[in-house]
């Protein structure tokens, strides 16, 4: 069974965003990039399964400009067998994500999907479902555990009062939550070796996409600074001050 | 130009954050429908129908909506989306998971987690973590929103009269299937609802320490919340997690004890209403929203805030 990945590259989940000064859009000049956590975790997760003997091949899929071919080499670098980097421009939107998703996913008669959950810098949520819609696949978001079992996948989601298990048909598409598992980190042979497989490079137009735009980014502003406010001595000026002066108790 | 509202809700209540999301409808247009569907949710459907504001409700039941499976509710939605401009959620582990398949079947973007309506194609969402607000415009007929509930007021629970119509649920996907919950039971308020949260981090050490956390909240009738380094350190379980990932938060008050303020972390809380941080570290990253602050050793003031509360 083929395993695709998803690969975003973003900024580093250490650095904090500066919005630029004429608020067209945040800056990432000079900004330390990586891949997205989340996806870091579905590839880790892919590799698990190749380990496992239940993926034959894992294909680290990025959407993205020519410098997301970084990511994608961490990807195999970490063990993904080889990648696609389908070519387009910064901030691609979901939906046309998606779209290329499906295209691979058909193109490469793929049995397991596994996406992040959501990318920590648009903070959209949307791939994976989008992806599951139009491939009429079943979708076993933010999961905290995969087993396949044959034909079929188990997946255990996050959810708001706690934990869901669903079963799902394979081909399927998965999008993982933080507690998945602890990625590893990729080994300096591992790197030399990954620079040698293959990363083929496509458009929206080569697989067929015609890249819409839904949303337009108007503006982009910083948030309201919250004031920081008074440190308090003791238990009891803590109380006194929620009492009298915030009155929140 | 209509909206439909997709019901949060658990059978018999509304959650107080469709009451937010039913604000953010009438924000962008007077012309509200609301969906109410589950396996059994004439209840709810009824209280929907007493929302101020409210024009029609439409109550769906059915075993293939019982457990929110996203195949079934978005074949659900998708059926009743003709008939609206805009279809709104609000923000929750349902939402997500349905709501994206839903503007994919209309071929069309969806707006994640807005915070403000400036018309009814232009609003505001966070983005990285909430460091930067985008504000944005749709370019499509429909327009596919869940809302950030900590973002908007609630709206009124009474004052309207709307009728109730039934709908057919779809037919379940037989390709995806319930399997089991694992449900955390408690007597405390759910964190997204709660007036009040006291949340624990890294600090607190252990999930036994916890029980300080806990009688605190108890005292104060508090929702417990947690960090991610304490839901990954094991100290009490992942729904708790307030944070960019997890839950997103705007109590009255907000009280927090070993936590270092992560900019993950603050992303889920820092429209809390009062913050109230202790710390051993006065360099910790969460003095610089909190209102009140405190260095000092959370073992020796969460037992002294508890029993002088």
């Amino acid at each position: 069974m083929k395993v695709l990945v998803g690969v975003k590259r973003v900024i580093d989940y250490n650095v904090k965003v500066r919005v630029k000064s004429d608020n067209t859009d945040v800056d990432l000049s000079n900004t330390k990039m990586a891949i997205n956590p989340f996806c870091e975790i579905a590839v880790e997760e892919a590799i698990r399964l190749k380990e496992a003997g239940v993926a034959t091949e894992v294909i680290a899929v990025s959407v993205g400009t020519s410098a997301s071919q970084e990511q994608l080499r961490t990807a195999m670098a970490l063990g993904a067998d080889r990648a696609i980097l389908v070519e387009s421009e910064d901030g691609a939107e979901p939906l046309n994500v998606a779209k290329a998703f499906a295209k691979i996913m058909e193109q490469e008669e793929v049995g397991l999907v596994i996406l992040g959950k959501q990318s920590i810098d648009s903070d959209n949520n949307q791939v994976g479902q989008m992806l599951a819609a139009l491939t009429k696949r079943p979708q076993g978001t933010f999961a905290s555990k995969v087993a396949v079992d044959g034909n079929s996948v188990s997946v255990t989601r996050e959810i708001d009062g706690g934990l869901r298990t669903v079963k799902l048909e394979l081909p399927a598409i998965v999008t993982t939550d933080l507690r998945l598992n602890e990625p590893r980190f990729a080994k300096l042979p591992d790197i030399m070796k990954a620079k040698r497989k293959p990363l083929e490079t496509k458009t929206f137009a080569d697989l067929g996409v015609e890249a819409k735009q839904h949303i337009q980014l108007d503006k982009v502003e910083a948030p309201a600074a919250r004031q920081g406010g008074v440190k308090v001595g003791s238990v009891d000026e803590l109380i006194q001050k929620l009492k009298d002066e915030a009155k929140v108790i | 130009m209509a909206t439909l509202l997709i019901a949060e809700h658990n059978g018999t209540e509304l959650a107080p954050a469709t009451l937010s999301a039913l604000t953010a409808a009438q924000q962008i247009g007077s012309d509200i429908t609301v969906l109410v569907a589950g396996a059994e949710a004439k209840a709810a459907a009824d209280a929907a129908a007493q929302c101020a504001g409210v024009s029609k409700v439409l109550l769906a039941e059915g075993d293939s909506l019982a457990h929110d499976l996203a195949e079934n509710l978005s074949e659900l939605v998708l059926s009743l989306a003709g008939d609206y401009s805009h279809v709104v959620a609000p923000s929750n582990s349902v939402s997500k998971d349905a709501m994206p398949r839903v503007a994919a079947l209309l071929d069309v973007g969806q707006l994640s987690d807005i915070t403000a309506v400036l018309s009814d194609a232009q609003f505001q969402r966070p983005i990285y973590a909430g460091n930067a607000i985008a504000t944005v415009t749709s370019k499509d007929a429909t327009k596919v929103i869940t809302v950030r509930a900590a973002a908007f007021d609630k709206a009124a629970a009474t004052g309207g009269s709307a009728a109730v119509e039934t709908v057919s649920a779809p037919a379940a996907n037989a390709a995806s299937a319930w399997v089991a919950d694992e449900l955390s039971e408690s007597e405390r308020p759910e964190l997204t609802a709660a007036e009040r949260i006291v949340s624990g981090g890294r600090g607190v050490g252990s999930a036994e320490n916890f029980a300080l956390v806990e009688a605190l909240a108890d005292k104060l009738g508090a929702a417990v919340g947690a960090s991610r380094a304490a839901v990954d350190s094991g100290f009490v379980a992942n729904d708790l997690q307030v944070g960019q990932t997890g839950k997103i938060v705007a109590p009255s008050l907000y009280m927090a004890f070993g936590i270092s303020g992560a900019i993950q972390h603050l992303a889920g809380m820092k429209d809390s209403k009062v913050i109230v941080a202790v710390n051993k570290d006065e360099e910790a990253p969460i003095f610089q929203v909190a209102d009140y602050g405190l260095v000092g050793d959370l073992f020796d003031v969460l037992p002294e805030l508890t029993e002088k509360l």
